[in-house]
């Protein structure tokens, strides 16, 4: 519970320090001016969802694998927290767009693609609340989980392999592209901060999770006597 | 320093959807908290 209070209280400080870093360090964008700053939530958010949704996966193929709870807490908490963070790029993507596209949204393949994603993980809750059977809701998720997880690589490609209105990539996209020295370090930094917050939300998760299973049982066991 | 606005609700915004459902998780485990400690209770009685 210490050890739980500890990084969540960690994650609250990194959070605040790379905000203060992106407003404060980072230079302000030649082209798009101050609203570029959007950038260092956003990216880091849609990456710690990426590893969210990625722990989900692993927890859906090894409970398929081996049939223990915990994968299945594991997939649970990756799936819900990944929806938080996804939550927020799809949030975040038009209040950055409107000023520089003029248009709050548009079907390309990237915003696409995400939306999907956040579907699909929606979905992959709502399927969760449907099954009553504990071993067969965990085994029909995980599946469900498995297929869903195959849009995450489709979010990352859909603007190296299409022309999009989402800007190109700017970090991993090959050459010409790049970033200032002073902006890459914020952004890994803003990266780093989400990462541990979406850890710090994952153990919460799953320790709900692990609680309910419990509770469950034994409640379970009060009815057989 | 146009549109500076927007980038304060963007981070606004978004502290806010993590805060809420840090919130959830919190509400959430002190309710099967809670639950778990009835059926512990209740555990006794119906041995």
């Amino acid at each position: 519970m210490t050890k739980r209070i500890i990084l969540a209280a960690v994650a609250v400080l990194l959070v605040i320090a790379s905000a203060y870093a992106s407003f404060y360090i980072a230079p302000t964008e030649r082209t798009m001016g101050v609203i570029q700053r959007i950038f260092y939530f956003h990216v880091a958010s849609a990456w710690a969802g990426f590893t969210a949704f990625f722990l989900c996966f692993i927890g859906n193929l090894l409970y398929v694998w081996k049939r223990k709870q915990q994968y299945d807490w594991l997939g649970v908490a990756g799936a819900e927290v990944g929806l938080a963070f996804t939550t927020v790029v799809l949030i975040t993507g038009p209040i950055w767009a409107h000023p520089v596209w003029g248009i709050w949204w548009t079907w390309d393949a990237r915003l696409t693609s995400t939306f999907v994603l956040w579907l699909l993980y929606v979905s992959y809750l709502l399927l969760r609340t449907l099954v009553e059977e504990p071993d067969r809701r965990a085994l029909l998720s995980s599946l469900f989980g498995i297929f869903a997880f195959i849009d995450v690589p489709l979010v990352f490609g859909a603007i190296r392999w299409w022309r999009t209105q989402h800007p190109q990539p700017v970090i991993m996209g090959g050459q010409g592209s790049g970033l200032d020295p002073t902006m890459k370090a914020v952004f890994f930094f803003s990266a780093f901060a989400m990462h541990v917050l979406m850890a710090s939300l994952i153990v919460e998760r799953y320790a709900l999770e692990k609680m309910q299973t419990e509770a469950d049982s034994l409640a379970r066991e009060v009815e057989v006597q | 320093m146009k549109n500076l606005d927007s980038v304060f609700a963007a981070y606004m915004i978004g502290w806010g959807v993590y805060f809420l459902f840090y919130l959830t998780i919190a509400r959430r485990t002190a309710n099967v908290r809670a639950e778990l400690e009835r059926i512990k209770n209740a555990l006794p009685s119906a041995k």
